[in-house]
């Protein structure tokens, strides 16, 4: 039975992932065909679902929302859609999320209550658009944001940043609000066709109103639909077209080129229809999706869906199939399932070392292979997606550090079958990945790339070789920690594991220099040929020349003889701090052309990481007679060459 | 059933303890035992310990000084010392070697190990050819730190320049009409000589020039007809309309300091000729063009679209004052005074013949920065247009123009844009890319030696 754990573990989890390919069905509203519009957003062509789910992220911290008063789950399209076509609904929707409590008392939200009716049920960290904006607190954010955005982003505490969060993710709900239909349209269809009727032939919104009003008084009641609506439409228009400080970047554009030149926003296109023009065909749809939404008429909205879907598959088959591929990648969501199997991966291979049964480790192995296998296929299928080598802004590069470091891990389990290259593998495999989760909650991990960026080849090398660099340096910081635990408070380090690892750790930093080297000197070509230097002293340039000291200097003081196997252990250890300083510490300095983006909040993450190294580095410093692998020997033991016949795993059982 | 942990019940001999025995000091050259305390690895690990300190220490700093002052202080420098930002740490006061010192000690160190130790074997070859590396980016990062120069070209459509701009560094120029057809005579004093209190007196010059006094870094203010403002700052040209005022040195990356200078001229016979307000704000026309603009942007602010005009009107009128020429005439012959950024003069001219700049759809998020530039190289008998776009720079008669910046001149209803493209001038600029492939290469030789070895010992045992 056991000779086949390992292949039933594998082959259930397998399953599990799979079975999560296969998409709900829709009963009532058919979410599934909206989730496949295609849309574009911040310059990037992609499905109506990751505009839902990447504005949802960022205001809710969650890709969905539970919703209290109703008792279920609404889906990021689903809620989007609320707040396209039905304002009302969303308004009172609880996705603000509030944290600091000295915002909460600002803006006089209800605290967390445990009401038996559903609908006044408060759970003191979400909130509607409804409670939030009453003039009073508009006025207030207003105030704080002004504030806030006058100090430097160093400078700023958890209130301030609090605040900055709540203004941009107001700022985004307010864009999205009015993107698929102007505002104050109460019936989208008839708005159309009076606003198509009302146009003087061959002139635009702008010209007719012009035309109407030149030299008269502007009626102050505001009778006149035209004027009222067509006012906001104009001003909305002329806000999109701005660029600069008020960037209109958060509103998406849903509106295929159809007598355009490119793809539009819906106000901006209304601004330049023409009287007597056809309305173009996207724009009718929409409004029709609306109506039908508003009115909750599942069946007029699922046909004008379905009509739409088929019209943009046969005119924009790109961007139909690419929308398509993207809703079956957020399904997958394949770092997730890695994430998940690395968990049980690790506990299972931890477990070997209190009880050396090889189906456990097994096991463990054929688990990490899996996700490994999960995790390459995420990676393939995202760099598919944005036609760019894997790394190409913070998140990816957790994740192909995760990627790396898991590599490494199983080539060293295929030589020393010690379970160790599996700890530490799966380890950092779903450490990475929750940092990548993290790091996702920012908004599109898909980002289009800068100018300065937009270059596959450096992508390529540069930046894939000094992720590996960082990668390797953290394998053998994190065996070197493995070695230390093990050594102190365990009796499991014994001769040969300690002369196993010690080659590991030495044979990774190798590795390590290799990569970090030559990424780093490829990173300075790069500048050279971008902007004339080879090397300027950019903190992120800084940061990864530390690593490659920091791992020549192992190299030598191990060559030297200045330190022996502890001492490497101990420099390895320090590498991670090195190494973590380098992929966000710099980033936090807010100086340099890599400081692409402020880490709000991760800066005590960050210190936490580093005293913990620090205490780990203090461990291994401790005299030998305080690590139980070694009391009871001579201090010497560490470092002589005891034969050791026994198996020494038993031993550890036996004791443990 | 059994658990299986490998061990090899072998005595291993311990890594870590494997020096090179040397010779007995004694039987040694003189010149080796001399060179053997230079040559010793405790000193290479001491070096890139320090290293690594130096490089995070310079790092931190950045974020105060900005890039430029923090790495003169820390890495063009022999030595540096550090000290905390907040204030009340300001006592704390580190030590650390410069830049140049390691960089020196570490090649000394790296020359003088292989000079003493170092015997040439095919296993070593890999450490040999990597070390080789390491000394020629050193050298090369030394050599780039004193030959290279960075400068700026600046222009609108249509402009043609045969000149580039330094960054910071200014030049006091006295510009004379010279004989010959559309010739100009300039005589331009670098700024390293305009300091408050000094006099410069020039051979080609029928006047001698005292600062009375120099502002590293200046504003513009428009001296409000019939306010009581106090005397102008000199008695002629510009300094009628405006006072420039000191404002304190900038470091950061995106700013720059705008000289100002007051100057007295003297004639020859000792009378004063006057004296002027030179600044940058004038001389340089982007800075006079970003002082239109700013000024439109306070006129027009908070008032509805109808009186652009008006504030466009007002901050033109205020742009010509501010770029009106300043001449003194002696012996009949009028001389142009200007303070402007340093010039370096190239033997050929570049003309901007259009400027693109690309963002993403509905975003701000820059696509692409693209120059198309016609180079007119006459001794060379060149005349052809080039595309100068990023990461695709013109390399061009030892000079390398990179595509830097693009920016519009917002005061115009139809906005002109401008190129700004950096222009280097590197002579070692090759050394990395050699130093890294052998680095490279020899670290891949090296490893791959040590790896096949282990694979072997593995799978023999």
């Amino acid at each position: 039975m056991k000779k086949h754990l390992p292949w039933i573990l594998c082959a259930g989890f397998a399953v599990w992932f799979l079975s999560t390919l296969v998409g709900p069905t829709d009963k009532g509203l058919a979410w599934e065909q909206l989730a496949r519009i295609p849309v574009v957003n911040g310059g990037r062509h992609q499905p109506f679902e990751s505009l839902a789910r990447n504005a949802l992220v960022q205001i809710r911290d969650r890709y969905s929302h539970y919703d209290l008063a109703e008792e279920r789950t609404v889906t990021a399209v689903e809620w989007l859609a609320e707040v396209l076509f039905d304002n009302e609904r969303a308004s009172h929707r609880k996705v603000f999320r509030v944290d600091h409590p000295e915002l909460v008392s600002l803006l006089k939200l209800p605290l967390k209550n445990d009401e038996k009716d559903p609908a006044k049920r408060e759970d003191g960290k979400h909130y509607s658009w409804a409670q939030i904006i009453s003039e009073e607190n508009v006025a207030a954010l207003q105030r704080e944001s002004e504030r806030v955005s006058a100090k430097e982003s160093s400078q700023q505490n958890a209130f301030d940043q609090a605040v900055r969060k709540l203004s941009s993710a107001l700022s985004l709900y307010n864009g999205l609000q009015s993107s698929a239909r102007p505002r104050d349209v109460q019936n989208y269809g008839q708005f159309l066709s009076q606003f198509a009727r009302s146009l003087d032939s061959g002139a635009t919104l702008r010209e007719t109103l012009r035309a109407k009003y030149a030299g008269k008084e502007i009626p102050k009641d505001n009778n006149d639909p035209l004027l009222r609506i067509g006012g906001q439409v104009l001003v909305a228009a002329d806000r999109e077209s701005e660029s600069g400080e008020r960037t209109p970047s958060k509103i998406p554009l849903l509106l295929p080129p159809d007598g355009t030149e490119d793809w539009s926003r819906v106000n901006s296109r209304l601004a330049a229809i023409r009287g007597g023009e056809l309305l173009p065909r996207a724009l009718l749809a929409w409004a029709n999706l609306g109506d039908s939404f508003a009115a909750r008429d599942t069946n007029r909205f699922n046909a004008e869906l379905r009509d739409y879907g088929d019209w943009v598959r046969t005119t924009f088959p790109a961007d139909a199939d690419h929308a398509a591929n993207e809703v079956f990648f957020n399904r997958m969501a394949p770092f997730y399932a890695a994430m998940t199997i690395y968990v049980v991966a690790l506990l299972l291979a931890l477990a070997y070392w209190f009880n050396f049964e090889g189906w456990i480790r097994e096991a463990s192995f054929s688990l990490v292979g899996l996700a490994f296998t999960i995790h390459t296929v995420g990676l393939i299928y995202r760099m598919v997606l944005q036609g760019r080598p894997p790394v190409t802004n913070l998140y990816s590069s957790a994740i192909f550090i995760g990627w790396g470091a898991i590599g490494l891990g199983m080539v060293l389990e295929r030589f020393w079958k010690n379970a160790i290259g599996l700890v530490v593998g799966s380890f950092l495999g779903f450490v990475t990945l929750v940092i990548a989760h993290n790091l996702a909650l920012d908004g599109d991990t898909m980002e289009m790339m800068r100018a300065v960026l937009d270059t596959n080849f450096w992508l390529a090398t540069h930046v894939v070789i000094v992720t590996l660099g960082y990668a390797s340096t953290f394998v053998a910081g994190f065996l070197a920690i493995v070695y230390v635990l093990r050594g102190v408070f365990s009796r499991g380090l014994d001769a040969a594991t300690q002369r196993a690892m010690a080659r590991m750790v030495y044979g990774i930093i190798c590795f390590a220099t290799l990569f970090s080297f030559t990424g780093t000197v490829l990173g300075g070509i790069w500048a050279d040929q971008s902007w004339g230097r080879f090397w300027g002293w950019d903190a992120k340039e800084n940061g990864a020349l530390i690593i490659v000291l920091w791992n020549a200097l192992i190299l030598h003081a191990r060559w030297g003889g200045i330190v022996r196997e502890r001492g490497i252990m101990n420099l390895a250890i320090a590498g991670n701090i090195v190494t973590s300083w380098s992929w966000f510490g710099v980033n936090m300095l807010g100086v340099g052309l890599h400081s692409y983006g402020f880490l709000n909040g991760a800066f005590q993450t960050l210190a936490a990481f580093v005293i913990s190294q620090l205490v780990l580095i203090g461990l291994g410093c401790l005299p030998l007679r305080y690590w139980r692998s070694f009391a009871g020997n001579s201090s010497a033991s560490a470092t002589s060459n005891r034969p050791t016949g026994v198996k020494p795993g038993r031993t550890t059982t036996a004791t443990a | 059933m059994s658990a299986k942990v490998r061990s090899a019940p072998t005595v291993v001999k311990e890594p870590g303890v494997k020096t090179s025995a040397p010779e007995s000091p004694s039987t040694l050259p003189i010149w080796k035992r001399l060179l053997s305390p230079l040559s010793s690895l405790r000193l290479t690990v001491l070096l890139l310990a320090f290293g690594v300190l130096v490089v995070f220490f310079g790092t931190l700093a950045q974020t105060d000084d900005g890039l430029y002052l923090a790495q003169n202080r820390y890495f063009r420098s022999w030595f540096s010392t550090w000290s905390p930002l907040s204030e009340g740490w300001r006592w704390i006061v580190l030590p650390l070697p410069g830049g140049y010192l390691l960089g020196v000690l570490l090649l000394a160190n790296l020359v003088a190990a292989h000079a003493v130790r170092f015997k040439f074997t095919w296993k070593k070859s890999g450490i040999l050819l990597s070390h080789l590396g390491v000394v020629l980016l050193l050298v090369g990062q030394l050599a780039t730190d004193m030959l290279a120069r960075e400068s700026r070209m600046t222009f609108t459509e249509g402009e043609w320049r045969n000149y580039s701009e330094d960054f910071s560094a200014c030049e006091l120029a006295v510009i004379s009409d010279a004989p010959g057809d559309n010739m100009a005579e300039v005589v331009a004093i670098p700024d390293r000589f305009l300091r408050t209190g000094e006099t410069i007196r020039e051979d080609r010059l029928p006047f001698s020039v005292r600062i009375s006094q120099w502002l590293p870094n200046s504003e513009p203010i428009f001296r409000a007809p019939r306010a009581t403002n106090g005397p102008p700052q000199a008695t002629q040209g510009i300094s009628q309309r405006f006072d420039f005022i000191s404002v304190p040195e900038t470091h950061k990356m995106d700013e720059k300091n705008v000289q100002t200078a007051i100057v007295e001229l003297t004639d020859a016979g000792g009378k004063s000729l006057g004296s002027w307000a030179l600044s940058v704000w004038a001389g340089e026309p982007a800075m006079a063009k970003s002082a239109r603009t700013s000024w439109f942007r306070r006129f027009s602010r908070g008032d509805a679209g109808g009186e652009d005009s008006q504030a466009r009107s007002l901050a033109g009128q205020l742009y010509t004052f501010l770029t009106a020429p300043q001449t003194v005439t002696v012996g009949g012959k009028p001389y142009t005074l200007t303070l402007r950024p340093k010039r370096y003069y190239q033997p050929f001219t570049l003309q901007l013949i259009k400027s693109t700049h690309e963002v993403y759809r509905g975003t701000d998020i820059p696509k692409n920065f693209q120059s198309r530039v016609l180079i007119d190289n006459p001794s060379r008998h060149e005349r052809r247009e080039v595309n100068i776009y990023m990461n695709n720079p013109l390399r061009y008669a030892g000079l390398t123009y990179f595509q830097y910046q693009m920016g519009r001149d917002e005061f115009f209803s139809s906005p002109v844009a401008h190129s700004v493209l950096q222009v280097v001038k590197n002579p070692s600029w090759l050394t990395p890319y050699v130093g890294c492939a052998l680095v490279a290469g020899g670290l891949l030789v090296q490893f791959s030696i040590h790896l096949t070895l282990f694979v072997r010992r593995r799978v023999a045992a």
